[in-house]
């Protein structure tokens, strides 16, 4: 678990640093071929720099009342919604942040959840009404966790930092293409042979049509990347890789889209809400594939595919309205035994495996109440080192 | 000869620079250990203060269970005095209520009567969610002696550690007898 973290954090940054490299391949090309010496390109890209930071100043600062706007979610209280309320708090003291974020509820069928907030101060979790239906109490721990920890790890502010340096790369490539064959390419040249000058020229122009693409593409790659890191970062908070496994089975079960979402914040939930049900990782996903995500977790758990449709629950724990809570659960550092067989309530819908899935999720059960007995607590679920 | 002297002056301020933040890095750690523990003394107080309402709403209905009730009482006193003791006493009481919690959730399922009050259903999950509480305040108090221990062993900040007199913190650990499974008892 704490190697995935680091793993995930490193790749991140990586990320980030090829971004930077690909902003100064274009300051540098640009500056030559316009001004006739890499500095003047420096000196634009300054330029470009600060309209794109104020540009994102303002999005980071009021992001976050207008995500919410524009998604449909009502704040609650811990009268309207004390399950939900008490698992916000229970992880906020899990990841020892200051004071719980404000909870909204989406009223929509179709279960997801977001988190947004440019830091722990300031921050806000929505989850919709078909995700408290579906989900059991440590499923939507597991959610909630995962929520969490993108505030934690500072997601958001990454991402404007990262949307930044994209801003300013197609903002200079834009430039470079306008402007280049306007103000002429060499113009300010003293001198140089010609065909030099073509090369240079060539190549700007077609670092214009490239750049802007491959960062959009990074941009990409670096939102999959934190996917992954909140994921076990979530895994750090609960000790219980299972359960978020089982619920992203449950969320991508449901393959309706969600009203309310659309390209511009389809990145802050925890599962593409525009639903393309896919089995690779392409360029061009803000999420990573579900059932990488889930085997990912699976071996977190050191349990197979079938735990995801086992039963939890002792036979008898109904609930239909979900407010049956889970017996208490203790993890201390020493691991001692968990409670009998991981115990929580039944799920109370059993999940429609999707055709993608038919590989990860068990054959159908004949009744909910499985008479088989339910599997053995994972050994060292509580204290998975990696 | 002015220059050696400033080349000398920067070299110095640099290094109190590097000591200064690597010190206040270990403060900064100690202090959330420290803080972390007393927030698991918030959370069992907490659970103090709910049981007298959960043993108040369920006891009419269960009149044969008034052992598994005067059993959770009893626990209760018992912690809320073991504090006193020290730690691993408190720490053993606590665990004894926790017992005592969950044998008594487990008969309340065999009540239907019980199940279908809304009010012994939101107390318990109050009282559930505390238990979760404890549990995840235990965990993050050992995260941050781990953080904390993790910087006093490491390589540049062991130095400034051994010349302030950082000392490596326990982690919160079951006592040797709840590592046991727990008796769900349900007489």
């Amino acid at each position: 678990m704490y190697e995935q973290i680091a793993r995930n954090r490193r790749a991140s940054w990586l990320l980030m640093g090829l971004l930077v490299a690909i902003l100064a391949a274009l300051g540098y090309v640009f500056g030559h071929a316009y001004f006739g010496s890499p500095e003047g390109g420096l000196g634009l890209l300054g330029v470009f720099g600060v309209v794109a930071i104020v540009w994102s100043v303002v999005g980071y600062y009021s992001g976050d009342r207008m995500v919410l706007a524009v998604s449909g979610a009502h704040p609650v209280t811990h009268d309207d919604e004390p399950r939900l309320f008490n698992i916000v708090e229970e992880m906020t003291i899990a990841a020892g942040l200051p004071h719980p974020p404000a909870t909204y509820v989406i009223e929509e069928d179709t279960p997801n959840a977001f988190a947004t907030g440019r830091d722990p101060q300031h921050a806000s979790i929505a989850v919709t009404r078909g995700l408290m239906r579906t989900l059991n109490r440590e499923e939507l721990q597991g959610v909630v966790a995962h929520e969490l920890s993108h505030v934690r790890n500072y997601d958001i502010r990454f991402a404007t930092l990262v949307g930044v340096l994209v801003g300013v790369i197609a903002l200079v490539a834009d430039f470079l293409v306008r402007f280049g064959f306007f103000g002429g390419f060499g113009r300010r040249r003293s001198g140089g042979d010609a065909s030099g000058n073509v090369i240079v020229v060539g190549l700007a122009l077609i670092l214009a049509v490239v750049a802007p693409l491959a960062a959009y593409m990074v941009q990409l790659a670096v939102s999959r990347r934190r996917e992954y890191l909140a994921d076990a970062s979530g895994v750090e908070l609960t000790r219980n890789p299972l359960a978020l496994a089982r619920a992203l089975n449950k969320i991508a079960a449901d393959t309706r889209p969600l009203r309310h979402a659309n390209r511009a914040t389809a990145h802050l939930y925890i599962e593409n809400p525009r639903r393309k049900d896919k089995e690779y990782s392409g360029a061009f996903d803000t999420h990573p594939p579900v059932r990488r995500r889930i085997a990912v977790l699976l071996e977190m758990a050191h349990v197979g595919p079938e735990a995801l449709t086992a039963d939890t629950a002792p036979a008898g724990a109904s609930g239909a309205d979900g407010t049956v809570p889970s017996p208490p659960r203790s993890p201390d550092a020493s691991g001692a035994a968990a409670p009998p067989a991981g115990a929580s309530e039944a799920p109370h819908f059993p999940p429609v495996p999707p055709p993608g899935m038919a590989a990860v999720v068990a054959p159908d059960r004949a009744t909910p109440q499985a008479t088989r007995p339910a599997p053995p607590a994972p050994p060292g679920r509580l204290q998975t080192p990696g | 000869m002015t220059t050696v002297l400033i080349v000398v002056l920067v070299l110095v301020v640099a290094v109190g620079i590097f000591v200064a933040v690597l010190y206040n890095g270990l403060v900064t750690s100690r202090n959330r250990v420290d803080n972390s523990w007393s927030q698991i003394d918030v959370q069992l107080k907490r659970r103090y203060d709910l049981i007298p309402n959960l043993v108040e709403a369920v006891k009419d209905y269960m009149s044969f269970e008034q052992e598994t009730l005067t059993r959770v009482t009893e626990a209760r006193t018992a912690a809320m005095n073991a504090a006193a003791r020290g730690p691993q006493a408190q720490a053993q009481a606590e665990n004894v209520l926790s017992d005592t919690l969950k044998s008594l959730f487990a008969v309340v399922e065999n009540y239907p009567d019980l199940k279908a009050n809304q009010n012994v259903m939101s107390l318990q999950e109050e009282l559930s969610s505390t238990e979760n509480k404890i549990a995840f305040a235990r965990q993050f108090y050992n995260d941050s002696v781990l953080s904390y221990n993790n910087k006093i062993q490491t390589v540049p900040s062991n130095i400034i550690a051994g010349m302030f007199n950082f000392t490596a913190r326990q982690y919160f650990e079951a006592p040797e007898a709840e590592r046991a499974a727990p008796k769900v008892d349900l007489r």
